[in-house]
């Protein structure tokens, strides 16, 4: 109906007026008294009497709070779990990389006479500054040694300094996303509050039977 | 009194935010009428077709999430076909099923996507938009359960996905849908019916049927003037064939004919995902690594596949010489083709509605320069 279209267009913005806003603020979001109080756990008298330097602050509308960003389990972002006692430095990884941006040196190791002879490695770093965070290098680790972290925080103002290395994999905080790991989605592991410091907790997603195996490497042989 | 005036020649972009990336257009004005266009491009090339001479069959779908950035599903799944075909590949049913969900997902932001920037490109300014970004958020965080990125989702594999679905998606999508239903909703009362947009765009840039079929368009454009070509009904990939859906037809062939149609193949496309909820099974999500290995090497030989997708005909034609990489890939990108008839649906219009046609093609600099 001619005529109509607009004062119908009117309704529609005007219901969308009133409605709750959907963005999030980041990194961190205004909260006035009652969201400062809520913040520190308080009623806003307490809060009042407690930290009046603070109350002032967010009845001026200046206090502020992190935002929780709602991120899913299979998150694909940065700082790469790594267990280095899993890691064999078949540089598998790096070979599926299509950007090949995995360096891996790995040196004769020591002979053991049950596990026979094994690779050490010396470098193993990740150029994040051209990663793509498309994780194919953690679906092609055969022994779930590399998983994708969950961090999405990792500006520098050097290029360099982008360069994951060895240790600094070794001393971050393993928080592995879900991605291409069912075995955490199966035992609801939450990375944005757990970590995983054990490579013993962290379980692997195709583990063969000892019956498979010897079907597969002695049987069919 | 006829007023003397001039033609003058006025250079639009690449760096015009209306030009939906860096399009470049050389347009010969006379008073408020186009005379003449020269579509320039080629400023987003990266040279992905190139580029995936020296990738393994894997690693190319990470470029083909780039080439069409707000289809990237759709895109991964034109190329998986290509190689399904290529290697003699025999999909998993459940991965097949789950990526039909992931491409009309993809398909519906898509249109969301055109139908917001075309109403910004009228004048419109923000709202329509920012209600079509909105619903197209929601559908990024369903992407994201499913395979952990909102934009560049790679989640395709050669014979299905990588993973399964997590529990809490599908709750999830079941809202997901409603919410888009009603957003199509709003979207229509609000715009369907408004005289503005009614006279801004009907009967503006109509083309007809014959010269859009010789120049080979296909897609909304088409499905705009009337003619029934969908390549989901006319040659069914995947499991379409196992789904029954509306082909959306208008026969106006002018830009309002173009944003009812998408519009339309969004609710479409809702219908469709529910079929496919009713109908997925429970199994493996792709052949395991015994069957489909983690290095292709398909037989030497070349094979073409097309998918419908959001633009039009999104085809991937692959080359193999027997190794770990194609030996040529080329890509039927729908955008650049649909642009060709830029010039055609521009002059003798209104430098007013220059926008306005030129985002009712629904083009994608990434997909046209790849
Ligand atoms: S996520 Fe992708 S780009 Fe980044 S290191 Fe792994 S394989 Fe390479
Ligand atoms: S693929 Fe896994 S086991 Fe092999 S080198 Fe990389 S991280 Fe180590």
């Amino acid at each position: 109906m001619i005529g109509l279209g607009l004062p119908r267009g009117f309704v529609v913005t005007l219901k969308n007026f009133i409605r709750p806003p959907v963005t999030e603020q980041y990194p961190d979001r205004h909260v006035g008294l009652l969201g400062a109080a809520k913040e520190a756990g308080m009623n806003p008298f307490q809060f009042l009497v407690k930290k009046p330097a603070d109350s002032l602050k967010a009845i001026a509308g200046l206090a502020t709070v992190p935002v929780a960003v709602k991120q899913s389990p299979r998150f694909r972002g940065n700082e790469f779990t790594y267990f280095e006692d899993r890691c064999t430095a078949c540089a598998s990884c790096a070979k599926y990389c299509p950007l090949g941006i995995i360096e891996i040196v790995s040196v004769p190791g020591k002979i053991d006479a049950q596990e026979g002879e094994s690779y050490k490695l010396e470098v193993f770093d990740i150029d994040i500054g051209r990663c793509m965070f498309c994780g194919l290098c953690v679906e092609a680790c055969p022994y779930d040694a590399l998983h994708m972290g969950t961090n999405f925080e990792r500006s520098k103002y050097v290029r360099d300094e982008l360069v994951i290395t060895k240790e600094e994999l070794f001393d971050a905080p393993k928080r592995p996303s879900a991605f291409y790991r069912p075995q955490f989605e199966e035992k609801g592991f939450d990375p944005f509050k757990e970590t995983i410091e054990d490579f013993h907790d962290a379980g692997r997603h195709e583990q063969k039977t000892y019956d498979e195996l010897k079907k597969k490497w002695v049987d069919e042989r | 009194m006829a007023i003397k005036t001039q033609p003058v020649t006025v250079n639009l972009g690449p760096q015009h935010p209306s030009t939906h990336g860096v399009f470049r257009m050389r347009v010969m004005f006379d008073g408020e009428e186009i005379v003449d266009v020269e579509p320039i491009f080629g400023y987003l090339h990266r040279g992905s077709e190139k580029l995936a001479e020296e990738r393994t069959y894997t690693q190319i779908i990470t470029l083909t999430d780039r080439m069409d950035y707000v289809s990237s599903m759709l895109n991964n799944q034109g190329y998986i076909l290509a190689v399904e075909k290529l290697a003699g590949i025999e999909p998993s049913p459940r991965g097949v099923w789950l990526r039909m969900i992931a491409s009309e997902l993809q398909r519906i932001a898509s249109h969301l996507v055109a139908t917001g920037f075309l109403l910004q490109d009228l004048g419109a300014l923000g709202t329509p938009l920012i209600y079509a970004m909105r619903e197209r958020e929601n559908i990024l965080d369903l992407f994201e359960m499913l395979c952990g990125a909102r934009i560049t989702n790679s989640y395709l594999r050669p014979g299905g996905v990588f993973m399964d679905a997590p529990d809490e998606f599908w709750p999830a999508l079941d809202r997901g849908l409603d919410d888009i239903v009603n957003t199509i909703d709003e979207l229509e009362t609000y715009l369907s019916g408004n005289e503005i947009v009614f006279s801004r765009t009907k009967g503006t840039a109509v083309l007809p049927p014959e010269l859009l079929i010789n120049a080979s368009i296909t897609g909304p454009m088409l499905r705009a003037s009337g003619v029934d070509w969908d390549l989901r009904h006319r040659a069914p990939y995947d499991y379409y064939d196992k789904i029954s859906f509306e082909r959306i037809l208008h026969t106006a062939s002018d830009n309002y004919a173009r944003y009812w149609v998408r519009v339309q193949e969004a609710r479409e496309s809702v219908k469709i995902i529910k079929q496919c909820i009713e109908q997925i099974e429970p199994g493996e999500v792709r052949p395991s690594f015994d069957e489909v290995p983690r290095l292709i090497r398909p037989p030497a030989g070349d094979a073409y596949a097309a998918i419908e997708g959001s633009k039009g005909e999104l085809g991937f034609y692959l080359v193999s010489d027997g190794s770990i990489a194609p030996y040529r890939m080329h890509v039927r990108a729908s955008s650049l083709i649909n642009l060709t008839l830029l010039r055609e649906m521009l002059i003798g219009g209104q430098f007013g509605d220059l926008f306005v046609t030129f985002g009712s093609v629904d083009l994608n600099m990434g997909e046209v320069d790849r």
